[in-house]
């Protein structure tokens, strides 16, 4: 298997060059990725805002913002330089300290997540031997946050918001976490990058999606729950709670909760598509078709391309999905809390159960086909 | 001391710093809310040596099943618990507080003369690393087979036992009867017929039309 570019060997192998010992080399490249990515989820951010705005726009046969930049690109800069310059109000009878807290422990572990989420194949920060369990046990501290927040605000409306965000969250992480585990039983590793590597080579038909079908639905709709999309956005319904857990946020404050949850959808999408839509492989496998054309696997412009449309693929794939939430954001109303909490117990859970139990039997039936 | 050492130094020193400052402020703090959210700090730092100890699976378990799942129950147990009772200072409180205190400190000679004594074998072997998840699977179901699955059984318990506690079919009648009384505090419900068949009731007046208001 071509490995692929290596920009963290080149890197260091030219600071060694110019005279650096090799640790510090080594010390420089760490910064590098973590702020490439830091930046990267940022301007993710900001492009699923504008599209939100102009995919509901569409959606209600409006325009949509039309003036800011071209095709009123530059809106999402506008959003998030007024919550950065706006009042930060704290409550008079509120806990300052944890009202303080609460967002940036819902922020962060979102962030960390993006340790393990691969672009190509030497394309992420770290490839952790415990891969995709660090972002599930990663998402799970995010109830804390809001919980803190919504007990900080001493306010009835945070409170209930807090808590039903943290009922919802702890629910649908079960499901969550048993569609994973059918995938990593297919591919035998926790790591990312291994579970890419099982879906390549066939191209398109290689893909977990056509070999978890249910797994894959019950994936997204665990995912969306876990964002609070709108189908589940029950913690901050506005008609029933004014804004949840994030009433009394003005601010960089309120700009962080956010941020958080758009940041939460992006991840979820780019998990989606390394686990279920084969990560950074194309539609055609690129690998013979190179063998086919008869260009080596070590051209460096074909290197170059591979991983740019790597890239592009596993980014189309996430925004794709982004789409999709967001056209189901203005299509579904919606669901109550109790029909909330019955279809994540009552319905996902079970249905994931046996959809492991399904893996596991495919697996020990048909081994070269569900990764004996 | 090359620099991998010295970084693995400062972060033991600062988790355990977090670990011990956020246990203390578990038990010493008043305000309950603040002893469950520190106690979520605990949990992370524990989870965090686990890192500098090379077990990151288990310190994910930790993180996963600690802090997203014991503290947040807690968390939901403080919040959603609605009892307003006044705190009643106990008389004779200090033979509570020695006794704890002897307690704990014997607790405390006990662990720490058996740390000193025990002479600890550390294993030459290889550390797992990343195939650590094999290994501790492999010890589940051989050597580790009884524990896991009494613990399991331990907790399908509680899970059983929470049910029976939340269906009130399983509550005894003697209840229900309790239940019928009218609360103490609440006013008796007015007849919703009555309130509004009344003469001059503001329901009325609204119900009309502003034209017919103004004949």
């Amino acid at each position: 298997m071509n490995s692929g570019i290596d920009l963290q060997g080149s890197f260091i192998q030219l600071l060694v060059d110019l005279g650096l010992p090799v640790e510090v080399a080594r010390v420089a490249w760490l910064p590098l990725p973590m702020l490439l990515v830091l930046v990267g989820a940022t301007l993710g951010v900001l492009v699923t805002t504008w599209l939100e705005r102009k995919i509901s726009a569409a959606a209600q046969q409006r325009i949509g913002p039309e003036f800011a930049g071209p095709l009123g690109m530059l809106i999402p800069i506008a959003d998030g330089l007024k919550l950065l310059v706006k009042e930060d109000i704290i409550p008079a009878k509120a806990d300052s300290l944890l009202f303080t807290l609460g967002p940036a422990i819902v922020v962060i572990p979102v962030f960390l997540s993006f340790l393990i989420v691969p672009f190509g194949q030497n394309l992420l920060i770290t490839d952790l031997g415990i891969g995709v369990f660090l972002w599930i046990s990663l998402s799970s501290i995010a109830p804390i946050g809001l919980l803190m927040a919504g007990y900080a605000s001493n306010n009835k409306y945070s409170l209930l918001g807090g808590l039903r965000a943290a009922a919802q969250s702890i629910s649908y992480e079960i499901p969550l976490a048993l569609s994973v585990v059918a995938i990593v039983m297919m591919s035998n590793s926790l790591s990312t990058i291994d579970i890419v590597q099982q879906q390549s080579g066939y191209g398109i038909l290689g893909w977990n999606v056509w070999r978890q079908p249910i797994g894959f639905l019950i994936f997204w709709i665990a995912a969306l729950a876990e964002c609070e999309r709108l189908p589940f956005d029950l913690p901050e319904a506005e008609e029933e709670l004014v804004a949840g857990y994030q009433t009394e946020y003005a601010g960089i404050k309120f700009g962080l909760f956010y941020l958080g949850s758009y940041v939460n959808l992006v991840l979820s999408s780019l998990f989606v598509s390394v686990l279920y839509l084969g990560g950074w492989n194309f539609i055609i496998p690129i690998e013979s078709l190179a063998s086919w054309l008869s260009i080596s696997e070590s051209t460096p412009w074909l290197q170059v391309l591979t991983g740019s449309l790597g890239i592009i693929m596993t980014l189309l794939k996430a925004y794709l999905l982004v789409f999709l939430a967001i056209l189901l954001r203005w299509t579904l109303p919606r669901v109550r809390i109790d029909q909330l909490l019955d279809l994540g117990w009552k319905f996902l859970l079970p249905v994931s159960l046996v959809n492991l139990l399904l893996t596991a039997a495919l697996k020990l039936t048909f081994p070269f086909a569900f990764g004996g | 001391m090359n620099l991998a050492d010295g970084v693995q130094i400062v972060s033991f020193g600062v988790l355990a710093l977090m670990m011990l400052g956020a246990a203390l402020g578990v038990v010493l703090l008043e305000n309950i809310v603040y002893s469950a959210f520190l106690l979520g700090g605990v949990f992370i730092s524990i989870a965090g040596l686990y890192i500098l100890l090379n077990a990151g699976f288990v310190a994910a378990a930790q993180v996963l099943i600690y802090v997203g799942a014991v503290n947040v129950l807690i968390l939901f147990g403080i919040m959603l618990v609605n009892k307003r009772q006044n705190f009643v200072p106990l008389r004779n409180a200090w033979v509570g507080k020695i006794t704890t205190a002897a307690v704990c400190l014997g607790l405390f000679a006990l662990l720490g003369t058996m740390v000193l004594a025990t002479p600890w074998a550390i294993s030459t072997a290889p550390v797992a690393g990343d195939t650590s998840t094999v290994v501790i699977g492999m010890h589940f179901f051989s050597d580790f087979l009884l524990p896991f699955e009494l613990a399991s059984v331990l907790l399908l318990m509680a899970l059983i036992g929470a049910i029976v506690l939340a269906r009130r079919e399983f509550l005894p009648d003697a209840l229900e009867r309790e239940e019928t009384q009218q609360p103490v505090l609440t006013l008796p419900e007015r007849p919703r017929e009555l309130a509004s068949a009344a003469p001059g009731s503001p329901d009325r007046t609204l119900g009309t039309s502003p034209t017919q208001r103004n004949v």
